[in-house]
């Protein structure tokens, strides 16, 4: 056991959140910059890099946290100082990272010369990091409208887009409807176990015997409503292909990697750690979620033909399959999404980085059969997107096979088997759309003489695509590694048996019983 | 210092093979490098096999690389495991392996694509140390996979030639039917014990199995029929005289010195399991005699100087496994030392007089086979060195006393005799082996007589040609030949002063297995009449081919009549090719063109699944996006169904 920090004293809490706590500084200093400087494309790269800084100085920060093995004095009342934490709050920094590095060059292209773009990043990362850290159903949802309503305003920033703002504002209507499912779920709960609290909501649940509770049945099943809009899980997935569509390439990978996986890390936590115990109640409901989103995803993915597109539709497969590792409800599970997290990720950023390369004025026509002859023109960049593809699909050799070896692992530990098998199906369907980009890169001739010459990837753009589709390669051949952090980062997720035995139930949770 | 000598082959192939494709021309460079770096290894391993020898230690060294697959109940590491049988392994791996590397220099000088044959030699050496330090079934498994792809890429080589890129096909596909018994005997031990490591699987096998039980058999069996595809014995021999087809040295190293002999390698390496399985160890023991005698049948008629050599490779293989079929380990890997010396030395001074007999063919254009025996004759007049030394192999391979064969053929043939009393099987075995020594002696001889004595048949203007192969060619013959004459003081025999020190040695890889294995012990009266008896045998054969074979009387190969009657049985293997060919490739292939692909593949699969279930799945999806209307009360409609069906799923 490392540091030990008490979280009800004011310098402990600042320890515990330091890392939000540098965040929010940089975001607030990069607010009066922006407030000064808000001219052209100096200013805009200028807080792009100022963004850079504040990101990177925030990951060492946590990986101090980390490093000293900082855990609660007690049970973690309002924050959690947990592996599980570390871990994806990791995740979504290392994306915004790549967010901006993609960025820096698309912005300039695209003429969108708006800092607040770099600045919603930010409070974005900082909700998300909320979100994981949060030990109470309340501060949870603080961290999710944090990022949601950052993430509803990047949706519509490029002003000249009436794409963008049309979706901007379906994603805003809806996410407020939702958002609503999930404060009514917090309520049921809070009004059946008497606690906000993860870990007392666990307790209660146990010592009161609350198992089969209708409100607290009703609360987890508006919960997992509210989740499963975030996550975009079918049938909830209405607005990610508009928005994903819509929306700025970069911030478009940043809401299918980041933001998708700060919903999994807080659903995570909630599921095993609250509701390990009383997995019967939701499991269910999650099992059939995630069918219905894998088969979904993969099935409407397969009738697109633009690259954008096809990418938000793979994006909702890919939600159904960390969904199967949630249904687990088992601390593999959690480990499952923190390695696919990962993986996915990369990927995520990779491929929309090409796309971002290969596209112009917001890519949204950018059709599969546009990057015919791509390997022949630009070798490097087709070799790399063939990498991200392979990954997705998840091709034995890239880090997409292990990380979904891994899921399946996990669903299959549960005694899953059958969510295991379509699984497997839903992937042998996604080989449907996944390949056919390898092909036309590798396969066709170029259309035309001139086709490819500007695609050219440039500055850090490149450095993301070369450096994610490196890392696939090596964590799908040397996956040991990452499995490792993954596994022993979550293996404290489930609560202690000290608190489930004695730790003190909430102070009205003799009403609840009622 | 172990880790070392098996990178450093790995780096020679890296840089080898990027030179062959951005310096072709660069020989000298690749020379040095391909060579430094197996020199280098051996070197390496020298160290830590001396290192090994001085310490005190109670269990092998592992070395652990990193933890490669930690799922569940499955640990496996990338782990190297030296003990006193893979230290005689590396040692004749990068041993001999860095001789023939300097031969390669030689005869491969000329060869347009040289950067990438020590690209692929030098890989080649890599995954066979792999395979022999693996402290686990996996890593095992990665060497043998990896030897054999690159014994497919060496055969291979010219693979301009059609024939030579089918021999290298052959032999991958046969190679596979094994590897499919080595992986299921893979499956059913880490179900039986729940580990691959060999320390944990061999601490737990005598809890784990029932000894003579039919599990313990059936693995044992599995493992052999891996074992019969890598070392080529009945009945998937047929590969290793095709694998001639390769360059002569990748001949000597792959096919005769170290992947051919993997199989022995990993009965002696399992020898608990083994002994565990009686019934096992009979089978190895019998199918080994059978082959001994079978190949070396067919080497008696064989034309080709490499064929000969080939066969008697299988034949010699057949004897290992007698050996370590009877619970003999440390004689099987005593044989399989000096047979490396011997046989590399056989085939490396073959090797020789091909490239002379090439460059004076080459010289004239004349359009005849370099390797076909009855167009040599006389060479020791032109080529001494390479005759005298591989009339030390061919005495040491017959049996000569005094020369390492004789020491490790009579060992082995000493044991099984010795285990006749518990069962007459092993008297068959014993006499099984007899017969092929004294055939043994007899082909080799003839081989040397028809290369290098009588008169010369290669033709006027060829043997104005002639002449010694370079020193680099001739020098690691003389240093195998040392090897030949002197192995076999490696394990003299009981009787003999300083006796036993290979068997000493690997004490602590094979005591495991002492419990299982019947006590056989023979009187030193009768272990001498069996040693005299073996001189005999190796006179009478060498004789009997003086006597019998006339190479005054042979002519040239395009004169020759065609061979008749049982000589010609002979010459073509038994028809065993086109006995496989008929009853078993070429059914197979019609099945899989008319039945399989035809009817099942593109009617059926193509046809009804795959078309079938992409329309219908695409017809889905489409049904799927019908609903993507961008139109927000439709989401909504959409969003309110789920959350009814979220709720009745939670309160169901």
């Amino acid at each position: 056991m490392g540091m030990v920090v008490n979280l009800a004293t004011p310098a402990g809490l600042f320890w515990g959140m330091l890392p939000e706590i540098v965040l929010t500084g940089w975001a607030l200093a990069l607010m009066l910059v922006a407030g000064w400087r808000h001219g052209g494309e100096e200013d805009q790269r200028f807080a792009g890099q100022l963004a850079l800084a504040a990101l990177v100085s925030t990951l060492f920060a946590l990986w101090w946290l980390w490093a000293k093995d900082a855990r609660p004095d007690g049970i973690a009342l309002m924050i959690a100082l947990d592996g599980f934490r570390y871990a994806s709050s990791t995740i979504f920094l290392l994306g915004a990272i790549m967010t901006v590095m993609l960025s820096l060059g698309y912005v300039r292209r695209e003429r969108i010369h708006t800092p607040e773009y770099y600045l919603l990043i930010l409070f974005a990362t900082i909700g998300m990091m909320v979100m994981s850290a949060a030990a109470d159903l309340i501060v949870l949802f603080l961290g999710l409208e944090i990022m949601s309503i950052c993430v509803y305003v990047l949706t519509g920033i490029n002003r000249r887009s009436v794409f963008g703002a049309e979706a901007a504002l379906k994603y805003f209507l809806l996410g407020a409807f939702a958002s609503g499912f999930l404060i009514y779920g917090i309520a049921l709960i809070y009004g059946a176990t008497g606690t906000t609290n993860l870990t007392l909501i666990a307790v209660s649940i146990t010592n009161l015997g609350l198992q089969s509770n209708g409100m607290l049945m009703a609360g987890i099943g508006l919960l997992i409503i509210g989740f499963a809009f975030k996550v975009g899980a079918v049938p909830f997935h209405m607005w990610t292909p508009d928005v994903y569509e819509g929306a700025p390439t970069p911030i478009t990978a940043f809401m299918a990697a980041a933001v998708k996986a700060a919903a999994f890390a807080a659903l995570m936590r909630i599921m095993v750690h609250s509701l390990g115990e009383s997995i019967g109640t939701w499991q269910n409901a999650v099992w059939w979620l995630a069918v219905v989103t894998m088969l979904g995803g993969n099935l409407m993915a397969l009738a697109q033909r633009r690259l954008k597109r096809m990418l938000a539709y793979s994006s909702i497969a890919h939600a159904g399959y960390l969904l199967t590792a949630v249904v687990s409800g088992t601390e593999t599970g959690a480990a499952a999404y923190l390695f696919y997290a990962f993986a996915y990720t990369l990927v995520t950023l990779g491929a929309f980085g090409v796309l971002a390369v290969v596209g112009r004025n917001g890519e949204r026509d950018v059709r599969i059969d546009d990057l015919a002859g791509l390997a022949a023109k630009r070798p490097w960049l087709a070799f790399a997107m063939a990498v991200f593809m392979l990954s997705l699909l998840g091709f034995p050799g890239t880090a997409g096979f292990m990380a979904k070896w891994y899921v399946l692992m996990s669903a299959i530990e549960a005694d899953q088997w059958k969510l295991g098998i379509i699984l497997v199906l839903a992937s042998v369907v996604s080989a449907g759309y996944y390949l056919p980009v390898v092909m036309e890169m590798y396969m066709n001739q170029p259309i035309t003489e001139e086709a490819h010459q500007e695609s050219v990837a440039v500055g850090a753009g490149r450095w993301v695509i070369g450096a994610t589709a490196a890392l696939l390669l090596l964590i799908g051949f040397f996956p040991g590694r990452l499995m490792d952090v993954s596994r022993s980062s979550s293996d404290d997720l489930k609560p202690s048996a000290a608190f489930t035995l004695n730790a003190p139930t909430g102070p009205d949770a003799g009403m609840a019983s009622r | 210092m172990i880790w070392l000598a098996v990178l450093l082959p790995f780096l020679g192939f890296l840089v080898n093979g990027w030179l062959s494709f951005f310096r072709p021309d660069a020989k000298r460079a690749v020379s040095v490098i391909g060579v430094g770096v197996l020199v280098a290894s051996f070197i390496s391993a020298l160290a830590g096999v001396v290192g090994l020898a001085g310490a005190v230690h109670d269990a092998p060294y592992i070395v652990h690389m990193w933890s490669w697959m930690p799922v569940g109940e499955l640990q496996v590491d990338l782990a190297f495991q030296v003990d006193e049988l893979s230290a005689v392994m590396l040692m004749v791996v990068t041993g001999v392996g860095a001789l023939i590397h300097v031969f390669s220099v030689g005869y491969m000088r000329e060869d347009r694509s040289y950067p990438r044959y020590f690209a692929y030699l030098n890989l080649f050496v890599f995954f066979m140390l792999v395979l022999i330090l693996g402290a686990n079934f996996p890593v095992l498994f990665i060497g043998w996979e990896g030897v054999g792809l690159c014994s497919y890429l060496l055969i291979g080589f010219w693979f301009d030639d059609e024939a030579k890129a089918t021999a290298g096909k052959k032999a991958f596909i046969m190679n596979r039917i094994g590897d499919f018994g080595l992986l299921l005997a893979m499956f059913m031990i880490f179900r039986a014990v729940g580990s691959l490591d060999f320390l944990e699987v061999f601490d737990a096998a005598p809890a784990a199995f029932v000894t003579n039980g039919p599990e313990i058999t059936l693995i044992t069996l599995l493992l052999f029929l891996g074992c019969i595809g890598k070392s080529a014995q009945i009945p998937l021999y047929t590969w290793l005289p095709d694998a001639m087809a390769g360059p002569t040295p990748v001949s000597a190293l792959i096919h005769a010195a170290t992947m051919v002999t993997a199989g022995v390698y990993l009965i002696a390496r399992t020898n608990i399991l083994f002994a565990m399985a009686p019934v096992s160890g009979a089978v190895v023991a019998l199918v080994g005699a059978v082959t001994a005698l079978f190949a070396a049948t067919i080497a008696l008629k064989q034309w080709d100087i490499k064929k000969v050599l080939a066969y008697s490779t299988v034949s010699q293989l057949g004897f290992m496994f007698v050996a370590v079929g009877v619970g003999a380990y440390a004689a099987g890997i005593f044989h399989l030392v000096t047979h490396a010396f011997f046989k590399a030395l056989l085939f490396l001074g073959a090797g020789s007089v091909i490239h002379v007999m090439h460059h004076a063919y080459h010289h004239t254009h004349s359009g005849e086979d370099a390797q076909d025996m009855r167009n040599m004759g006389g060479l020791r007049k032109f080529m001494p060195w390479t005759a005298a030394v591989m009339w030390v192999a061919t005495l040491a391979i017959a049996g000569v006393p005094g020369l390492s064969g004789f020491f490790s053929k009579d060992q082995i043939l000493a044991e099984a005799f010795a285990r006749g009393q518990g069962a007459f099987l092993f008297y068959v075995i014993w006499a099984l082996g007899a017969v092929a020594a004294l055939l043994t002696a007899f082909y080799m001889t003839r081989l040397m007589l028809y290369t290098f004595h009588g008169p010369n048949r290669t033709g006027e203007a060829e043997a104005k040609q002639l002449h010694e192969a370079p020193w680099v060619m001739t020098g690691p013959l003389v240093v195998l030949a040392a090897g030949s004459a002197l192995g076999g003081f490696l394990n003299l025999p009981h009787v003999l002063p300083g006796a036993g020190w290979l068997e000493h040695w690997l004490k602590p890889v094979t005591e495991g297995s002492v419990p299982y294995l019947s006590e056989a012990h023979l009187s030193a009266g009768l272990e001498w009449r069996l040693m005299g008896l073996a001189t005999l045998i190796a006179a009478a054969g060498m004789i009997a081919a003086w006597y019998f074979l006339k190479p005054d009387r042979l002519g040239a190969a395009k004169a020759a009549p065609a061979e008749a009657g049982v000589q010609r049985v002979l010459l073509n293997n038994y028809y065993v090719d086109e006995l496989y060919n008929t009853l078993i490739v070429r059914p197979t292939d019609w099945v899989s063109r008319k039945v399989l692909w035809r009817i099942i593949d593109m009617g059926a699969i193509d046809g009804a699944v795959v078309h079938g279930a992409a329309k219908v799945s695409r017809l889905l999806g489409w049904i799927g996006t019908r609903f993507q209307t961008g139109n927000l009360g439709t989401y909504v409609v959409l969003f309110v169904i789920g959350v009814l069906f979220v709720l009745s799923a939670v309160a169901g």
